[in-house]
Parts: C-alpha cells; structure tokens; sequence
C-alpha cells in the first residue's frame, strides 16, 4: 500500500500537492476547508492529472485562501471575481482544469452576477462552492446563504432574509453538473469532483462545512464534531432530483447528492465548432 | 483560412482603428460590456477576432470584463476591453488588481460627459484623474491619448507594449470625438510594426519566484499551465508571490510598483511639440482637443504671437519635469481640456517660477473651440 508507507515515512500522501511552505493553514479547528481542499486534491491525484495542467482560482474569504496552499497554479483574485478570472483563464488555456475555490458569501453575494451568467453560459468550469452560512473571515456576518432566523454579528436579533438554494440557482442558470454535499461526505464529494474535472460545461458542487467559530458559537450548535453528527443524522442523500427540492432550512434536514447531469454543448465547444467550420488557423 | 491585419490606407472610424490596433498588436482576448461610444470597438473585435483564433466575450458587466481580461493574460493571451466613464468606473477595482499581480491588460475608455450615466453621446475628457486614481490605495500607472483615427491605432499598439513591458494596466484614454470621428488611416504590413511580448521567466521553474524583478524593475512572467505553480494574490505579497502582511513587505512591493513606472518615465513618456522653442505662450492639450489647440496656435502665430503647442500623448505619468524646463522660458500657459481643470493642476504643479496657468474648460458635452483656446491666449489670468 502506497499510502502506509508514505505514513511510515511520515510524508502525507498529498504532500506534493501543497506549498508547504505555507502551512499551517490559516483556518480554524473545527473547520471543514481543509476537507473539501483534500477531497478536490485526491480528485486530481486520482485522475492522475498533471498538477501542471490544474489552475486554481478563489476569491476573498476563508474558502478563498485554498489558492494560496495548493501547488498548482493559483489565483487569490478580488472577492467575487473568481469565476470572471477563472473565466478569462480558461478562454485562454482551454487544455487547463480551471477550477474555482470559493465561499458561498464571494460567489453567491458578491460574485452572484459572475456564477449565474458563467451557469448561463455552460462555460468549462468546475466551482466548488464551500458553504459555511456565514462570512467566516470577517467575524461571521450573515450572508446569501444564512439560513432564516439564524443569529450571527448583523443578524443579533435573527436573519430576516430568505437563503439561496444553492443547487437551484446554478441549475437554473445553467449548470450542467450540480452536487452538494457535507464534509462529512468526503468520500462522495470527491467522486463528485472527479466527474465535474471530467465534464465540459459548467459544474457546480456546493460543499457544507462546519464554520464552529463564525456560525457555530452564536447559534449553540456546539463544537464541530457535533456539527458533523449533525450531517451524519440529517442528511438525506437524493441523487437525480430537481434542486429545487433541495432547499435547506435552519437545523432542518440536509439533502444532498449529484441533482444533475445533464449533456449540452458548452460555450468552448460552441466555439470550437465554428473554428473549425470556418477553417481558422490560428 | 489565415486571417491578416488590414494593411493599406483606409477611411476609418476611430472605434475601429483601436480595435484593429489591437488585433495587430497581437491582442487575441476581449472582453466587454457594450456602452456608448466605445462599443463599435467591441463591435469590430467580434466580427475580426474570431477569424484570428481570438475570443470576443461579452460579460455580464464591466467588473467581470476587465477580471476576465486579467485571468486570459495570466494565460498568456493579449487581452483588452473597451468601455466608457461609466464601465471605467466599475473597472477599477480589477485595474488595482491588475497593478498588484502585475498583470498587462489594455483599457480603452472613450470618454464622454459625465458624472454618472451624463452625456453617452457626447464627449468629455473628465476621466484624467479617475484614470491616474481611480482604485484605492497608491500606485503609478500608464495612460496614452490618442488625438486622431491614426493614434488610436499606433497608441493601442503602443499601449499594448508598454503593458507587456511592464507589466502594468494601461488605459488609453480616447474619447468621444476621436471615437467616432472618421479619417485617413495608414496600417502597416505586420511584420513592420514592432511588438513587444513580456519577458518570459529564464530560470527553471524549481529556481523560480514570480516577483523577482530584472533590471527594470519588471519580474518576468510565468504563465498558467507550464510548470512554474505560479502563485499571484492582490494581497501584499514578498516575491514568492506568498501574502506577507507586514508594513516592510508592502513597502517593499508598492514602492516598486511605482519606480517601475517612475524610473522608466524615459522610455514610457511621449508627447508633440510645435513651434515650442522660440514660444512665448505654451498651450498644453490632447486628444480632440489638441486639434483645436494646434489652430489656435497658428492662428496666434499669424497675429505675431509667439505660441506653441505642447500635446500630451502619454497623460500618466505625466511629463512634470519637461513642463518644468519649459516654464523657464515662457511667460504663461494655456492648458485647454474638456473638465474642469485636471490637467491644468498637474501643469501648475509642475511648473516653475509661478509661471501663469491659463485654464481653458468645458464641462463636456462640446468641443472647445479655436476661439476659445484663443480667448485663453490673450487672457492674463484665470
């Protein structure tokens, strides 16, 4: 086994994939980044992806700063921008895996006008979309995906807002491919993130993670590891269904599982087409 | 099919000169956001960039038009948008991040009257300050002038070296009149016109940091895909590219984001000068306006007053230590322009002696006429 004997030798089996130079990373214990940062590293490793050919591409948050530890080309653009970046990049380096690394508040807040028109176009990215219900970063302000009534710095008396559903706003918009899962479903998201790197068009993973320090601690939940018997309890996995039925609610049920899968020619295949129809050397 | 730049003399708008410019500068990505009176430069690119393997993507908005231009160049593609005062305004946020990452990217803003959504059919030239500015925080950067359907085309190639060169945002800053004024333009065979590409990392990607500069204070430029694992953040980083948040690193880094333009001036700074060396009075202008400045001048001339014309073709960095040398000489200057005064402040800010400013300003909306320069010429004080 290759694995116990990197443990042997103390070498963690995704150690070329980090710049360990800059570790430890910056997040909280308790936090569910650095499993869906290791869920999308075992992805490339276990395609046997060149890192080479992998770019990352984040915005401003917690979930931002994956960009900042991976070995890969990678990009810690401004907040919400990712997808517009990771859109130009792509366009450019078309035999790149572009993927985005974000939080729901820079890519659903901020950045909500990039995601839904990238979705639009089926444009050859895979997002993955790390949700925390709240802007962790900043000392845990409500955000786009802040479940009603729930209690954070800006919201001390309880959100009035209503949430994104997520998987329906991408699925609406476009997206091809869309999952969600919870961090306690690493093995899942992985094999999630390994069919999205495999797509063309525009695939979107929506990632629930425990955020104890920012959302946690003001909403009693506990520490992190009764956040995850929390997922174990209340989720419900529906693959195939219609996002819209996948709508959370504050402590309710969680559904998750690949929603869609569907086949339409991306915006790069599109292109490529009338390439070649028209005869254009470049 | 092999698709070639037009060379040969045309009737040409000013709108499309840029465009073609671009693809002649070797510019294969655009992406933008229709607005008057810049989108027939987007116009042109579509139909045109295609044929060349190039991409024309039209955004959601101006924010992700210059974000995508940033993440293309970071891919090594050429790229460039175009917009006006009110998509200027919305850019800036990626034009600081394009100065920290250092990225090249080409901005066109074809200026008309504002403030807000103003005038989109008539012309300003009131976006000199936003362009030098416009982001938060402090930096130095490239801005060029084009005063006629010929410099819209030589300025975007220009623009497009310069950004290579130094790997910084350069905005040409063209406006309404020059945009839509239609003329003779001569295009080159392209192996004529001189084209220069970022210098490229020499050192293996093992040995390789991405902001280690060169002798021009310029870091060569890996790109996505060949290995180097290039990390770039609009946070202060140290030459890694990794963050480092301390006031050290960001002195370090911001200090020399600006003496890389700043020690550079030499080599970035152009600008026109007629009938300056006997001048009395010195009219400083640009773009459209300069036309007119260039007939007030000869006008004066006839009447036997000595007077010259100084037109700014790169407008940042401005040329301070020139206007300098020439205010040794001069009784006064005349410095016309369509805003209220932007030029004027950096001409009385470099100038010497006290010598007299002379503003001649419009709000936008209309040219500046010849009689008006005129006015300013024989005027004693503002």
């Amino acid at each position: 086994m290759e694995e116990t004997k990197l443990m042997e030798k103390k070498v963690h089996p995704l150690e070329e994939y980090f710049r360990k130079e800059r570790l430890p990373h910056i997040w909280c214990s308790g936090c569910g980044l650095g499993i869906a940062m290791t869920s999308f590293l075992y992805a490339i490793k276990e395609l046997e992806i060149p890192k080479e050919k992998v770019a990352v591409v984040s915005g401003i948050g917690c979930s931002g700063r994956v960009a900042g530890y991976v070995k890969m080309d990678s990009y810690h653009t401004t907040h919400g921008r990712a997808i517009a970046f990771a859109t130009g990049l792509k366009l450019a380096k078309p035999d790149l895996y572009v993927v985005v690394f974000s939080g729901d508040g820079d890519i659903a807040a901020i950045g909500g006008n990039h995601l839904i028109h990238a979705a639009r176009r089926n444009m050859d990215l895979t997002v993955i979309c790390v949700n925390n219900f709240n802007y962790g970063m900043t000392g845990g302000q409500f955000g786009p995906t802040t479940p009603l009534e729930a209690i954070t710095t800006t919201t001390p008396y309880g959100n009035f807002e209503y949430p994104f559903n997520l998987p329906h706003l991408a699925y609406s918009s476009g997206a091809t491919f869309v999952a969600r899962w919870t961090v306690l479903h690493a093995y899942q998201l992985r094999q999630s993130i390994k069919k999205a790197l495999l797509r063309k068009g525009f695939n979107f993973i929506e990632v629930i993670s425990p955020c104890p320090t920012g959302f946690g601690r003001p909403n009693k939940i506990g520490e992190a590891i009764d956040e995850m018997r929390y997922y174990k309890e209340n989720s419900i996995i529906r693959n195939g269904i219609d996002p819209k039925e996948a709508e959370l609610s504050f402590r309710g049920k969680i559904v998750v599982g690949e929603f869609v899968e569907e086949e339409r020619p991306s915006f790069l295949e599109i292109y490529q087409k009338f390439l070649k129809e028209k005869g254009v050397e470049k | 099919m092999k698709a070639k730049i037009l060379t040969g003399t045309h009737y040409m708008l000013g709108d499309h000169a840029c465009a073609e410019g671009a693809i002649a500068a070797g510019c294969r990505f655009f992406a933008g956001y229709p607005i008057t009176p810049s989108t027939e430069i987007a116009e042109w690119i579509a139909r045109r960039i295609p044929l060349f393997g190039g991409i024309y993507i039209q955004m959601e908005d101006e924010i992700a038009s210059i974000t995508a231009l940033i993440g293309a160049s970071c891919g090594g593609v050429k790229s460039m948008t175009a917009t006006s005062g009110p998509g200027y305004s919305l850019m800036v946020e990626g034009i600081g991040l394009a100065v920290m990452l250092e990225v090249p990217c080409v901005i066109v803003n074809v200026q008309r009257g504002a403030p807000s959504t103003g005038l989109p059919t008539l012309v300003g030239q009131g976006d000199v300050m936003q362009a030098r500015w416009g982001s938060h925080g402090d930096y130095e950067i490239i801005a060029l002038s084009p005063n006629s359907c010929q410099e819209m085309f030589d300025l975007t190639i220009k623009a497009f070296n310069l950004s290579e060169k130094y790997r910084v945002p350069v905005t040409i800053l063209a406006d309404e009149a020059v945009g839509h004024l239609r003329e003779k333009v001569v295009i080159p065979p392209q192996e004529e016109i001189k084209i220069i590409n970022r210098e490229k990392p020499k050192v293996p990607p093992e040995e390789y940091w991405p902001y280690v500069p060169n002798e021009n204070l310029v870091p060569p430029m890996a790109i996505a895909g060949e290995g180097y694992y290039v990390h770039m953040t609009g946070l202060t980083h140290d030459e890694r590219g990794y963050p480092d948040i301390t006031g050290e690193a960001h002195e370090k880094l911001v200090r020399r984001l600006i003496d890389k333009i700043q020690k550079n001036k030499k080599d970035i700074i152009e600008y026109e000068e007629i009938m300056i060396d006997d001048a009395e009075i010195v009219v400083v202008s640009f773009g459209i306006t300069a036309r007119a400045a260039l007939r007030a001048v000869k006008e004066a001339r006839k009447k036997g007053i000595k007077a010259g014309l100084f037109r700014l073709i790169t407008i940042w960095p401005f040329p301070e230590e020139r206007i300098a040398e020439i205010s040794k000489k001069i009784e006064k200057f005349v410095v016309a322009e369509i805003n209220q005064g932007q030029i004027r402040r950096e001409v009385e800010r470099a100038r010497l002696n006290g010598v007299p400013v002379i503003g001649v300003h419009k709000l936008g909306g209309d040219l500046i006429t010849p009689d008006e320069i005129m006015e300013g010429i024989w005027k004693k004080q503002n």
